[in-house]
């Protein structure tokens, strides 16, 4: 049980540990850019609406402004500077699936999420998560080229013997 | 971001967490359980909540219960809404949490956050409505075990500083045919014009509505109506009487059209279950 | 080396799919103060007090600023106070600002700023504004300050009119056998750019004052900075980062002025001012709204003789770009049609309204909803299809537009070419309903589209290219990355131009007002053509210097060489010749005299020609060319539920020469993408009190994922001869068409006349419900 107001935290981002001075209000997302100097994850509503400050955590696709900081103490935090050359991000660069780039960081933290539970995730799982996200660049149609490429790419390996 | 401060509890028993909440209460700290935390952080954001001490609950062990114990199906209310859908033992639970907010919301959402919190959808609870599941409430005398449906009359009424650990539903109940069904202004996101849940149980039609008013609910006088024989469509304008008034009138939509979601849907919904048991 | 057409891709694609590009609230270097603002409650108010005490007492607060009165600002009329002072006029307006250490402790102190209000009654929408007996939301409009080219009317809320009174109206009506008349009208809404407005804002300790913002136009803010703040104009520094989306939301000049007040206030330390949502969906500048009535008349062959316009933008409670977003509109107002006979009146209303930006399209999306959905009016009552009325009366070279100004095969695309490519694509002469059974319809609804920028006739844009030892080139120019990829697509066309690998070329991302060369502001689909003009004309400066050198060395006349494949040499014998890496920094003769040295280019472009509309008439040449296009719509309608899924969208754009296919494409259906959002989910709700209730994402919900119908892009291509490479604009014309095509889509599946947005199942409830519509659910 902790009870202070600011804490000396060790957090676990991106396979490295940092240390971290944080209140108990501190939001995950606030820490990762104000802290951290992590700016990849974006603010857009802070209201668990736009999906741009989407990181992952143990796993899970998470977005980082609703959750504390403090949820997130002994657990594996990815950002979007944790991901290097990914298919997804290749994917993409080459589908053209972003234009001001702002929704981008948080779009490829979801679907790196997704594509790892569920490599070959059919056009439904794909909505349900992608619907967790905003871009207001793009009409959509190059994002699902660039996440539809990878499952492709997925389901070949996996018929392979 | 907030504007209070805050201190973080995370307790590991039941009777910790309700007596830190008592202890806290007492020194006046606004003291708030903390489950996914979603409404808190951004409610809190807006100073439509305020709290000095927050209490998680994630780490006991009891509200992180899922599955089938000795007749029920035990729900505990630290569990996402993602938990819970993939878990999919309780379906028609399943169907009426993925239509909360988005999937990755969904990973911090809980399902106990949903029930007690102020956005007054609360969709989650429809199903335990409909399945009168029981409460496990924790307060300073130990726990209770109360039927929801003595329990929630528009929210659910637990003491304060009550816990709510676990929600426990008949496993007769889980496998009943069911439709639940969210209609929003327009297309697949966003909060409802109205959600119906619906099961066909062994007396009857029982249904549950969200968005229709400003608070969830199950009407007895209604399904009574819906019950009866007659034509579909006499049998849902009669169950109409019987709506909390007014009818939830707001940027989603007027209530003049909310009722006319809330009729077509009604119609699928009786036509497809009373066809599902012919 | 073929770079022109090339899906080149963008420059700067790694840095946004690895979270290193920069947006502007990316910095958060220490030491950084926090402004935070306080904003109004209701939409119209006197203010009787504001108690900023307790705020002041917090810890960590370094500045106050309520009540006091700063200079008044706007682009057009200056009617703004950047803070209220005795008045608010919108739900969300910005009254005081706290400067703090923290976020947390800005806020914490702005909570505690008392302010008292007696609310005044509203005017809701631009109708109401323009009753006799409306309150005004102006009093003292006489009394501002203007550009010469506004025509306010003072002492109603009236902050601009544009006439346009082409040919003879009276004889147009003679000619007319047939007439329609109908009524548009729909709510300002938002641009919802994922980025949120943010501005930083630093005063050194010699006076340069240093602002960093996500906006459209840093040149813009300088200049306003020293008009407004009488700061001198080399002393206003402005640097852009990456910009995360803006459609014209960050054109506008908002909170840059309240940075520097701010900064100013807390002894000129940097101070950063970032949009809450909520904030960015209230206070900072929104999507225009219009109240319009639309007469046409015409033959029974379908030829248009007149048309008659009435325009009523809600401008909302400050005139800024609103003012000049009403006369676009009047430019345009007859959509892409060849019509004899024109009078509109445009007029820009003053409501209890968030006030307008420009938004994407520039307020032809928005007339365009008008006119379509006439065009299709007119169509049924003559008993014609609706592709052929628009093709009967399509605008060519030859016709006039609006403005009077003669069109020829340069300045308009080939809009009768788009219609026949339409055609195609859409099946169009399977025709434009089908009942598919279950309830269900599928109709298609179809739009014709056109436009030019009415952009300042001094517009411009300027290029300076610098290389590197290894003969590679820096481009900069003031265009700012808001996500049109047109820094690449600069990069292409110079590349293209130099013969040269486009690896070679590295084009500066952030636009500094100090050292970058001047571009008027990334608007109006603008970018290509005149930073596009700027850099062919930098380019032959470095080409002329190169081959000036290589001269030199090679002891060869200029005229005699060619620059390529990174290579000066005699063009009639390659093998003499010499590497542009061996000139880039000038040359050292073997025996160490040394000629020139690093290579700087310069170029730059101005519009010409451009002249200023007749106040009378409106007759006068706003804009550089028209460019044009068809568009449509198909939906699948459910007849029970009155509830629909747009299947495919489809455009057919003239875009001159397509230099980037794959981002010229995004572009357009980022933008359709945005037009169907806005013409079927998005729109502020007010409430009787003129408060906007949706002011959250959660509420306010553009279009997502699983909502996007199948988009097809196609393009006719009508090189502009004046343009690089005969590129005309592609960022804008996307969402012109996509409302109307939307709403004749769903009018036609529906069978009644939807002429309001947005398109919700909702509205169509109600308008069918009005027509007797049955609430029968079976
Ligand atoms: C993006 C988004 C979209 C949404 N869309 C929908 C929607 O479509 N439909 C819908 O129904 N809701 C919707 N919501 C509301 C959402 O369901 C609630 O915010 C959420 O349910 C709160 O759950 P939580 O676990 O985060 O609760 P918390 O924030 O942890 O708690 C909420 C409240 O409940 C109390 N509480 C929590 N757990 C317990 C407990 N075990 N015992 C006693 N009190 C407790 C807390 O003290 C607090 O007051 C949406 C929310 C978000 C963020
Ligand atoms: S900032 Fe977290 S969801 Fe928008
Ligand atoms: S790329 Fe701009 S919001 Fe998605």
């Amino acid at each position: 049980m902790t009870a202070e107001r600011s804490l000396s935290a060790v957090l676990n981002v991106n396979d490295e540990e940092r240390a971290v001075h944080l209140k108990p209000t501190d939001t995950l997302l606030f820490v990762l850019r104000e802290k951290l100097g992590l700016s990849g994850a974006k603010p857009g509503c802070l209201n668990g609406d736009c999906g741009a400050c989407t990181v992952n955590i143990d796993g899970l696709a998470m977005k980082s402004c609703l959750m504390l900081a403090v949820e997130s103490l002994n657990k594996k935090i990815t950002t979007i500077e944790g991901l290097k050359g990914t298919p997804i991000q290749q994917a993409f660069v080459e589908h053209f699936a972003f234009q001001c780039g702002y929704c981008t960081p948080g779009f490829i933290m979801n679907c790196h999420a997704m594509l790892n539970t569920v490599p070959d995730a059919n056009d439904d799982t794909i909505a349900e998560w992608l619907n967790s996200n905003i871009c207001r660049c793009t009409g959509y149609q190059e994002i699902e080229g660039a996440v539809r490429s990878i499952v492709k790419k997925n389901q070949m390996n996996r018929k392979r013997p | 971001m907030l504007s209070f401060d805050f201190d973080y509890y995370q307790p590991k028993s039941i009777e910790e967490a309700v007596q830190l909440y008592h202890a806290l209460d007492r020194e006046e700290k606004h003291p708030l359980y903390y489950s996914g935390g979603t409404e808190i952080i951004t409610l809190g954001r807006l100073d439509l909540v305020y709290t000095n001490a927050v209490i998680d609950i994630k780490a006991i062990p009891e509200c992180e219960v899922l599955g089938t114990q000795e007749g029920y199906f035990v729900t505990g209310s630290g569990l996402t809404l993602t938990a819970i859908e993939e878990n999919n033992g309780f379906p028609l639970l399943s169907k009426a949490a993925s239509g909360v907010a988005d999937h990755t919301a969904r990973n911090k959402i809980t399902v106990g956050g949903n029930i007690c919190g102020q956005i007054f959808y609360r969709e989650a609870v429809l199903p335990f409505l409909l399945t009168d599941s029981k409460i496990v409430a924790a307060g300073m005398n130990g726990v209770r075990t109360e039927h929801i449906m003595s329990l929630f009359n528009k929210t659910l009424r637990l003491k304060k500083g009550e816990l709510l650990v676990q929600l426990q539903t008949e496993k007769r109940y889980l496998n009943v045919p069911y439709r639940c069904v969210k209609k929003r202004p327009q297309w697949d996101t966003g909060y409802p014009l109205v959600t119906i849940a619906a099961i066909k149980a062994e007396e009857g039609i029982r249904v549950a509505f969200s968005g229709v008013s400003p608070f969830p609910f199950r009407s007895r006088e209604m399904e009574k109506a819906l019950n009866e024989n007659g034509r579909i469509k006499e049998r849902i304008l009669a169950s109409l009487q019987h709506l909390p008034k007014p009818v939830l009138d707001d940027v989603e939509g007027s209530s003049e059209y909310r009722l006319f979601v809330l009729k077509n849907t009604l119609f699928d919904i009786l036509r497809e279950l009373e066809e599902d048991h012919r | 080396m073929d770079y022109i057409g090339k899906s080149v891709i963008r420059q700067e694609a790694w840095d946004k799919v690895s979270g290193k590009a920069k947006y502007t609230a990316d910095d958060s270097s220490p030491g950084i103060l926090h402004a935070k603002l306080v904003v109004s409650p209701y939409a119209h108010a006197r203010i009787k007090s504001i108690k900023t005490e307790k705020a002041s007492h917090v810890f960590g607060v370094r500045a106050v600023l309520a009540g006091e009165r700063f200079p008044l600002t706007g682009e057009e009329i200056r009617d703004r106070p950047p803070l209220a002072t005795e008045r608010v006029r919108y739900h969300g307006e910005a009254v005081a600002l706290v400067v703090a250490d923290t976020p947390h402790l800005a806020k914490k102190a702005a909570d505690l700023i008392e302010i008292e209000y007696e609310p005044l009654p509203v005017v809701n929408n631009p109708t109401e504004a323009l009753k006799k007996d409306a309150p005004l939301v102006h009093e003292q409009l006489g009394t501002y300050q203007k550009e010469e080219r506004v025509y306010p009317v003072p002492g109603t809320n009236i902050a601009n009119q544009t006439k346009i009174r082409k040919g003879n109206m009276e004889k147009g009506w003679a000619e007319s056998e047939v007439t329609v008349e109908e009524y548009f009208s729909f709510s300002p809404s938002d641009h919802a750019a994922m980025e949120t407005r943010c501005s930083m804002c630093e005063i050194r300790s010699n006076g340069d004052v240093v602002i960093t913002s996500s906006s459209q136009a840093p040149f813009m803010i300088k200049r306003l900075i020293h008009e407004y703040f009488e700061v001198d104009i080399g002393k206003v520094i402005v640097e852009t980062p990456f910009v995360g989306g803006g459609y014209g939301g960050k054109a506008s000049i908002q909170l840059e002025l309240l940075a520097y007040l701010a900064c100013k206030a807390a002894g000129g330390r940097k101070v950063k001012l970032l949009n809450s949502r909520e904030e960015d969906i209230l206070t900072s500048p929104v999507h225009i709204g219009l109240d319009a009535r639309v007469r046409l008349g015409s033959t029974e062959e379908g030829e248009i003789k007149a048309a008659e316009l009435l325009f009523l933008f809600d401008g909302g409670a400050y005139s800024d770009k609103a003012a000049d977003l009403s006369k676009a509109a009047a430019a345009d107002c007859t959509g892409p049609y060849d019509i004899d006979n024109v009078w509109c009146n445009s007029l820009c209303m003053y409501t209890n309204h968030p006030y307008a930006a420009p938004f994407r399209g520039f307020s032809h999306s928005e007339l365009l909803f008008a006119i379509e959905r006439t065009m299709d009016s007119l169509a049924e009552k003559l008993g014609m299809d609706r592709l052929l009325l628009r093709y009967k009366n399509a605008i060519k070279p030859g016709d006039t537009t609006p403005t009077q100004v003669p069109l020829n095969k340069s300045n308009v695309g080939n809009l009768p070419a788009c219609i026949r490519r339409l055609k195609e694509i859409i099946d169009w002469d399977e025709g434009v309903a089908k009942d598919i059974g279950n309830n269900k319809i599928r109709a298609k609804g179809v739009s014709c589209i056109w436009k030019t920028s009415t952009i300042e006739s001094d517009a411009g844009s300027g290029v300076i290219l610098t290389f590197n030892p290894d003969g590679s080139i820096n481009l900069m120019s003031g265009i700012i990355e808001i996500g049109t990829g047109t820094k690449t697509v600069l990069a292409q066309i110079l590349a293209e131009r130099m013969k040269m690998e486009i690896s070679q070329i590295h084009v500066q991302m952030e636009v500094n007002t100090q050292s970058t060369p001047e571009h008027w502001k990334t608007v109006a689909s603008r970018g290509t053509f005149l930073a596009g003009r700027a850099v062919l004309e930098a380019a032959e400066d470095v080409i002329r210097q190169l081959k000036n050198i290589a001269s030199c060395v090679l002891r060869a006349k200029a005229s005699d060489l060619t620059v390529a494949f990174g290579k000066v040499f005699l063009r009639d014998d390659p093998s003499i010749g010499i590497d542009v890496k061996d000139i880039a920094y000038g040359y050292t003769f073997p025996n160490g005299n040394a000629i020139g040295g690093q290579i700087i280019g310069r170029g730059h472009y101005n519009l010409r020609h451009l002249t200023h509309m007749n106040k009378e008439t409106g007759a006068g040449k706003p804009g550089p060319e028209w460019s044009v296009g068809a568009q449509a719509v198909e939906v699948e309608f459910d007849k029970r539920d009155l509830t629909y899924r747009i299947i495919r969208a489809v455009s057919v754009v003239d875009i001159g020469t397509v230099l980037n296919e794959m981002a010229a494409k995004g572009q357009v259906m980022g933008a359709m993408s945005m037009g169907l959002s806005f013409g079927s989910r998005e729109t502020f709700k007010f409430d009787e009190f003129g408060r906007v209730m949706n002011s959250q994402l959660r509420t306010y919900r553009p279009i997502r994922y699983s909502e996007h119908p199948d988009y097809v892009v196609d393009f006719v291509v009508t090189p502009q001869v004046d343009a690089a490479y005969g590129a005309r604009g592609a960022g804008e014309h996307g969402i012109l068409g996509m409302p109307a095509a939307l709403g004749n889509a769903l009018s036609i599946a529906a069978g009644v006349k939807l002429n309001e947005l947005p398109l919700t199942p909702e509205l169509i409830w109600r308008v069918k419900k009005k027509e007797g519509f049955s609430d029968a659910f079976i």
